[in-house]
């Protein structure tokens, strides 16, 4: 019989399990990969030189377009990065409410993740479930911020606006008639505030759900236990970041050791793993989805009792009111300087980083007192995770190769920048 | 969280006139010199109270508009929009000396003391050289990769590298100041040679906004 020579097969950059378009030179032996080379960069679109090229608040949107499944955590580093810069403190309340939607964010993005893992390694339920619970949150961005996903909704000084005292509502029409309106309004009745807290208290129960339907599965098991096993010195060494680190062991947690916005006045734990594998990732994930919900929990109550502004009152980075603006001059030149050429931030250089779901997200920004940055540089967590591929796939089967870009919670907008 | 003020001391004590240690807007920012990059790399890596076991970030810096601005004055006149100097030009507000065009930054993070460092290394040249530092932390690979790509630095003694994000068989660095916003090169599917053809980009590139540099209390 003719010896079998090892091969290489191309995987992507257009395949479903490749969360994005990564392309995967593996070399194989059998069904065993003994080299990966990840080609990447087809989705890059020089944000970092796009946003050298406009005044500060013009990029904020591309911060959302980053990482495409965490808008406002993305967000949160780049206006921090600013604030630092100007030397300006949002109000409280700002701090809250972006605290709060920084744990929405998380929410949504670990069950974007959960779903389409399980849809990856044959847990179909999942993705189903997931979208369900993922649903409510977008109406909750929608309320916000007018957008589902790309929020926009975070700026320097504070948030673009309050939270509204009202839900949209569904209408009744040709395709929905009056009951399954009234059905969907049910918990739309109060404010965005009631709506959330609906959502945190049914929110625990379908975790249970989630977890019912994997954590003891023999076939998740299987697919997830002693994969991809990173040891902590060698996740530290290999710069991960997010529950990539703490799933080896690692209690660390930048909300809790560098806290910014209000995480120092909340209270929550920093979930860790044991091991180090796919399985420990997912636990650490899954206990994160019920921390972030204790979070918001929190962050609606002071929300409710603090009334209050949600912007410095400082009309050289934030516009002043539309009403103001049309019989006021001072306040018309104002809002026509913010927006034909924008604030100029003086010089110097500040690096700003948030715990975004999948790690840390930092912004190095560099200024020359013009109204442009000079440098940004996107440190996105996904970068360093998926540079430790080669070594983390090494020695797996190729249906483990699925299972490793699940785990690392890949996702392209980021690491393309 | 130990202050910055006690991480220089701890850091000039050990490293003298290797590093010069600078605070700005609360964060340290330490300039090293080419020839003694891996040796403080190491240093602050391995020594006990320092301990920068994480390496979070390397990037590029091109310092070649620094400080330079695209609107000619600083009074108000008739002329509104025309007072810009045109894409591509730029009016010198000060002078501003940087030892070197390119810098690469490396951001190091100590997770046992909770610190931040920020390691700054100018590089002169056109096609500036930096000892890479893949030896001391792995994570280094892809982002060395990275500024090579976009910036044009060579890393000495990296064992692969590679283009990473730009298109293959890409011609430039593009993240130079003096790579044009809108590219070199645009790119269309051909249907009569049946392949997709390269070509020099038709449009013109634009400012929309002008760079305009203040000085403090300008904005007041």
């Amino acid at each position: 019989m003719a010896e079998i020579q090892s091969y290489s097969i191309n995987f992507g950059p257009q395949h479903p399990a490749a969360h994005g378009v990564l392309r995967l030179i593996l070399e194989m032996d059998g069904e065993t990969v003994v080299h990966a080379d990840p080609h990447i960069g087809l989705l890059h679109r020089a944000t970092e030189k796009l946003a050298e090229s406009k005044p500060y608040n013009q990029s904020i949107g591309y911060m959302d377009r980053l990482d495409y499944v965490s808008m406002m955590c993305n967000e949160h580093a780049y206006v921090m990065a600013i604030e630092k810069l100007l030397g300006v403190e949002p109000p409280k309340r700002a701090q809250y409410i972006r605290t709060m939607f920084d744990e929405v964010t998380r929410i949504l993005n670990h069950l974007l993740w959960l779903g389409a893992h399980g849809l990856d390694i044959g847990a179909m339920t999942m993705f189903l479930y997931c979208f369900r619970e993922r649903e409510d949150l977008m109406d909750a961005y929608e309320a916000v911020s007018g957008a589902r996903m790309h929020a926009t909704y975070y700026r320097p000084g504070g948030v673009y606006r309050d939270l509204p005292n009202q839900m949209p509502q569904y209408k009744e029409g040709k395709f929905r008639k009056k009951g399954k309106a009234q059905r969907l309004n049910k918990n739309r009745q109060g404010s965005l505030l009631d709506f959330l807290e609906d959502f945190t208290q049914r929110f625990p129960k379908c975790v249970d759900e989630y977890e019912t339907l994997l954590t003891d599965n023999r076939i998740w098991k299987q697919r997830t236990v002693d994969i991809g096993v990173v040891s902590p010195e060698r996740a530290i060494a290999l710069g991960f970041t997010g529950p990539m680190l703490r799933g080896s062991g690692v209690e660390w947690d930048l909300r809790k050791k560098q806290p910014y916005a209000a995480y120092d006045e909340v209270s929550f734990k920093i979930p860790v793993g044991k091991n180090g594998d796919c399985y420990d990732r997912y636990l650490v994930r899954v206990a994160e989805l019920r921390q972030s919900n204790e979070i918001i929990k929190q962050c609606i109550t002071w929300l409710r009792a603090n009334p209050g502004p949600v912007a410095v009152d400082d009309h050289k980075i934030i516009p002043p009111a539309r009403a103001v603006m049309k019989d006021k001059m001072e306040s018309l030149i104002h809002h026509f300087k913010l927006f034909t050429e924008g604030y100029v931030v003086p010089p110097g250089e500040v690096y700003a980083a948030v715990e975004q779901p999948k790690g840390e997200f930092g912004i190095y920004l560099i200024s020359d007192g013009a109204n442009k940055p000079y440098r940004v540089k996107i440190r996105a967590a996904g970068f360093a995770h998926l540079s430790a591929f080669a070594e983390m796939v090494k020695g797996h089967m190729l249906a483990d190769v699925v299972a490793m870009i699940g785990t690392q919670d890949i996702v392209f907008g980021e690491i393309d920048r | 969280m130990a202050t910055v003020a006690d991480l220089i001391i701890k850091i000039e004590k050990r490293l003298g006139t290797a590093v010069t240690c600078q605070i700005i807007n609360e964060q340290l920012l330490v300039d090293v010199a080419i020839s003694d990059l891996l040796r403080v790399a190491k240093f602050l890596r391995d020594d006990n109270a320092l301990r920068f076991s994480q390496l979070i970030d390397v990037c590029g810096v091109d310092f070649l508009h620094y400080g330079l601005s695209d609107w000619a004055t600083d009074s108000s006149s008739s002329e509104g929009f025309s007072r810009g100097v045109g894409p591509g030009q730029y009016v010198a507000e000060e002078d501003i000396d940087f030892p070197a065009r390119f810098a690469v930054v490396y951001q190091l993070l100590s997770i046992k003391y909770n610190h931040r460092l920020r390691l700054r290394c100018f590089a002169p040249g056109d096609t500036p050289r930096v000892p890479s530092v893949v030896d001391l932390w792995p994570a280094a690979n892809w982002y060395e990769r990275e500024a090579f790509d976009l910036y044009g630095i060579l890393f000495d003694g990296h064992p692969d590298l590679r283009r990473l994000l730009t298109d293959y068989g890409f011609v430039g660095h593009p993240f130079r100041k003096d790579f044009p916003l809108i590219g070199e090169v645009e790119m269309r599917f051909d249907a009569t040679e049946q392949r997709v053809v390269y070509e020099p980009v038709s449009i013109k590139p634009r400012t929309l906004v002008p760079k305009v540099i203040k000085h403090v209390g300008h904005n007041e």
